[in-house]
């Protein structure tokens, strides 16, 4: 069979002017000519040059830290150490208000994470810092600060660091148990339990019951730009930050708080930005380097070398997930049980949550109960990772249910259909879903041309998965300036990091019947716009926007009303549209959007326009994945043949940069799934921390990646947006599992399922099958 | 403080000079001393092609050749890719064919995908993806950069 493979589809339901077209990004040129600046690309004169003086252990008592010798270096300008930091307190009982960045943190722990005191809790773990006049230098001075430490014990894996007898991280943390203080010390800081129905009850119901353990290794966002940043501490107190960061506001008001200075002392001017997947969202230098800055009376430019952002910026976390589920003969799921255990890195509040939320949520399971456990280990604290926490809960869940269908010899998709969540459907939280399109993603693939051709050749299987992500709403602002040849320049607070300027200024141009070339967006500083939260959660082109849309909706209402005061009309009989403003029943008043614009200065001056949201009709994610894969029975090596991968965005603002989400989504979660992990040495350090032993997908390692796109629209956003930045990463490593157990015969329940694993679970099995 | 030396080299067919430290990698010259930012670090250790040029025809990490190493050198960088004509018609390409997300690998893509289509005008697929294997890109899952590049190597050929 022959069929004409089409790599991009897109499924629209309703066609806009200029949404769903595909234009060149108003940022392109500068990115394809190596002019546009990112963080590391910034300079300022005067500046001179960070570097933080790092833990070699993993978990150590600081006995002294003596700085004399690097202040005697004839280049340095300035040492700190963590008794610079004020400790500052916020909140009655010390913490900080949850929660500014993506990840909530305790503010005394976030303090001690960026500068350590007493004790140091993971590898690489900055003690001190110096600044230099080169880059070299202050290299070489912080070689000079003498570090004395008492090595502890450590524990770097979950299961581990939740034993009775582990060595424990902090001696302040108690666990809390589904709300209440239990008085328990140790390295479970919370416990959380949700349930629906009663899921003992439903297990008795079941024909078929599938449990299985799985575990996953520590993987990191792999951004290709390590964090970077230039900070000068003026001489009128105010702090200016350059660099590159999702959040703009959220790091700006974090280091203000580690500083103890008032927010807006604090200015934050993003850079370009080379990547992020959530890993950009807390401060990590920069209040070191505001500290170093005042005392040196000159800005201070740092930026991290790989080593260092791998080992000590936040990954996401390795986990221990138990999967438990039950089905009728006739193929309904009746009954689910999850436990999830995950690695918060050294300090408090990992993603489990919304790992718990995820797990079942794909389908309408009557009864079922997941727990949660926040589980701190020796390593860096977690960060957010693109649908933080999904990935690891859907490996499992998806590998479960794939089994379930096996046993009861249902067509994958087709069992999938027949328990999809739908409007109405309750999750195991109580929360019950608005119009969701996973349906559709799902028939999307079944009619796929993918799933319809033949598998050919030998160990060559294939494999399917689904996943959910719930999205983010939150602030963003966005202000609209008409200049008077008709263009329009736009501000925004939102850090582009995959097209969203084009996104966003297309949402605008729509609204205002304008090409969405004569938009013109910046992206600017947090002095110059409201509270925009950062890109991430897939909230960009959805809530910031929905904030362009309210800014053009103020634009056009005000020069409709320009138009009937030049007319002397009323301004209800005045309309707009398709950047046409015409009054009377003949329309024989009428201007065009530029034209009316050339008379604005002269009529009342600029007509600007803002836009300030905080939407609650966030619209969940739902994406599905079919692999082919060749996997060696010889050597364990796997290889991704073909894969094509569907999503709801809702409405595909720039389709191109969709697929792109789609792709890289699928890439890092395929990454994830075979090779990616983190090797902590017996002494509780990262033994693999640099882009040689860390192996990230290279172009040989991957096919084309076919993409869906479905729109089901939001209801919660006026042109039906919902964010796509994220689900999409979580399906490839059950995909591949489930591909797996079709061409070796065995269920994988370890990441990644590199050559070593995939082996060593077919010697456990003996080489013949535990799958079905 | 280490002595400097004095070096003399081609830089997108201008002559430059510039004093190095010999400890200074080729990618600190071109990013601290000349201003030439386009060229990315990464990993400073050989392993994402962020930081790639032209030396002297061949292509290599900028962070893994010393700055003294470019005496006499002709070096090509990003910045020499566009001419006072316009884009490269592999710049259009990725432009057109949104091959980049963040951008930060697309200097390096760009100057390792000139170097291909210069070697090889009409590559296949799986030679694209072989030559290109240096370079890292964590936003795309290189779909679309693949596709550039065959795109503009169709439109150099027509
Ligand atoms: S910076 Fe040179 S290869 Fe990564
Ligand atoms: S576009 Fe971001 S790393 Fe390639």
């Amino acid at each position: 069979m022959t069929t004409t493979r089409e790599p991009n589809k897109v499924l629209s339901q309703i066609e806009y002017d200029v949404i769903g077209t595909r234009p060149i990004r108003p940022d392109g040129a500068d990115k394809v000519t190596g002019r546009a600046k990112y963080s590391a690309d910034f300079t300022i004169s005067g500046a001179i040059y960070g570097k933080l003086v790092r833990s070699p252990h993993a978990h150590a008592r600081i006995i002294s830290i003596d700085t004399s010798k690097a202040e005697a270096h004839p280049s340095v300008k300035a040492v700190v150490t963590g008794e610079d930091l004020p400790k500052t307190v916020i909140g009655a009982d010390g913490d900080r208000p949850k929660t500014s960045g993506e990840i909530a943190a305790d503010l005394k722990y976030l303090r001690h994470q960026i500068m350590a005191t007493e004790k140091v809790v993971f590898g690489n773990q900055p003690v001190a810092a110096v600044a230099a006049a080169t880059a070299h230098d202050a290299e070489e001075a912080a070689k000079l600060v003498e570090v004395k430490y008492e090595i502890l014990p450590s524990v770097t894996e979950v299961r581990a660091a939740m034993e009775d007898d582990a060595p424990v991280l902090h001696d302040d943390i108690e666990m809390t148990e589904f709300g209440e203080k239990t008085g328990r010390k140790g390295n479970i800081a919370d416990h959380f339990q949700n349930k629906i129905g009663d899921p003992q009850k439903g297990f008795e119901q079941a024909d078929v019951i599938v449990e299985r353990e799985f575990n996953t290794a520590t993987v990191h966002q792999g951004y290709i730009e390590p964090h970077s940043c230039t900070v000068h501490w003026r001489d009128d107190d105010r702090i200016f930050i350059w660099n590159s960061c999702q959040g703009p506001f959220n790091i700006r008001d974090a280091t203000a708080e580690v500083l103890g200075v008032p927010l807006t002392n604090v200015k934050l001017t993003p850079q370009e930005i080379g990547g992020g997947f959530g890993g950009k969202f807390e401060p990590y230098g920069e209040p070191v380097l505001a500290l170093l800055s005042k005392k040196a009376g000159a800005p201070v430019k740092m930026w991290m070398t790989r080593t260092e952002d791998l080992e000590a910026t936040g990954p996401s976390p390795g986990s221990y997930v138990r999967v438990k589920m039950g089905a009728t003969k006739d193929g309904k799921i009746v009954a689910g049980e999850a436990e999830l255990a995950f690695e918060a890195g050294a300090y408090p509040g990992s993603v489990v949550e919304a790992g718990g939320e995820c797990v079942f949520a794909p389908y309408d399971i009557p009864n079922a109960v997941v727990d949660g456990y926040d589980v701190v280990v020796n390593k860096s604290k977690m960060a957010a990772y693109r649908a933080p926490g999904a990935t690891n809960a859907e490996f499992a869940s998806e590998t479960v249910v794939d089994e379930l269908a096996q046993k009861l010899d249902i067509d994958p998709i087709e069992f999938r259909l027949m328990n999809a969540a739908k409007e109405g459907t309750r999750k195991v939280d109580g929360t019950s879903f608005p119009r969701i399109g996973l349906v559709e993603v799902l028939e999307a693939l079944k009619d796929h041309d993918h799933w319809k051709s033949p598998i050919e050749g030998d160990n060559v299987a294939r494999g399917f998965a689904c996943a959910y992500w719930m999205n983010a709403g939150l602030q963003s602002a966005v202000n609209l300036a008409v200049n008077s040849d008709g263009r329009v320049s736009l501000t925004e607070g939102s850090p582009d990091i995959g097209g969203s300027r084009a996104s966003i200024s297309m949402q605008a141009a729509e609204i205002l019947g304008i090409p969405s070339e004569d938009i013109l967006p910046s992206v600017v500083d947090t002095d110059s716009i409201g509270f925009t939260f950062g890109t991430g959660g897939s909230r960009t082109t959805f809530a910031t926007g929905y904030a362009a849309i309210e800014a053009a909706k103020d634009v056009k209402q005000q020069m409709i009303e320009r138009a009937a005061l030049i007319w002397g009309v009323a301004p209800e009989s005045v309309q707009m549209d398709k950047g046409n403003i015409h009054a009377g029943n003949g329309a024989e008043l009428k201007m065009t959007f530029k034209e009316l614009a050339a008379e604005m200065n002269d009529t009342g001056g600029a007509i600007t326009g803002r836009g300030s949201v905080n939407p609650s009709g966030v619209g969940a994610a739902f994406a599905g994945l079919i692999v082919d894969i060749h996997a060696d029975p010889e050597t364990g090596k796997v290889q991704i043949l073909r894969a094509t991968i569907a999503q709801d965005a809702g409405k595909a603002i720039h389709p191109s940069y969709v697929e792109g989400q789609l792709q890289g989504g699928t890439a890092q979660g395929i990454g994830w799934g075979l090779n990616e992990e983190y090797f902590m040495s017996d002494e509780g350090r990262m033994a693999n921390s640099s882009f040689l032993d860390y192996r990230m997908p290279t172009a040989l390692d991957l096919p084309m990646i076919d993409t869906v796109i479905v729109e089901v629209a939001n209801p919660g956003h006026p042109f039906g947006v919902r964010g796509v930045g994220e689900v999409n990463i979580a399906p490839p490593p059950a995909a591949i599992a489930n591909a797996l157990s079709r061409s070796l015969g065995v269920r994988m329940e370890r990441l990644p399922m590199n050559p070593n694993t995939v082996m060593e679970t077919m010697w456990a099995n003996n080489g013949s099958s535990n799958g079905s | 403080m280490p002595t400097k030396s004095y070096v003399q080299t081609n830089i997108n067919g201008e002559s430059v000079e510039f004093l190095a430290e010999p400890r200074q990698s080729l990618l600190e010259v071109l990013r601290d001393t000349l201003q030439l930012t386009g060229a990315k670090e990464g990993c400073n250790d050989g392993n994402c092609g962020a930081c790639t040029v032209k030396m002297d025809g061949r292509i290599v990490c900028s962070c893994l050749v010393f700055g003294v190493e470019a005496e006499g050198a002709d070096i090509e960088t990003i910045e020499g890719m566009a001419s006072p004509e316009g884009l490269h018609p592999l710049q259009t390409a990725f432009l057109e064919n949104a091959a980049l997300q963040c951008g930060i690998c697309t200097p390096g893509f760009l100057m390792a995908s000139k170097a291909l289509l210069d070697h090889n005008p009409n590559p296949t697929e799986g030679q694209i993806r072989w030559w290109l294997a240096n370079n890292l890109c964590r936003c795309t899952g290189y779909d679309k950069i693949v596709r550039a590049v065959m795109d503009a190597a169709q439109k150099m050929q027509a």
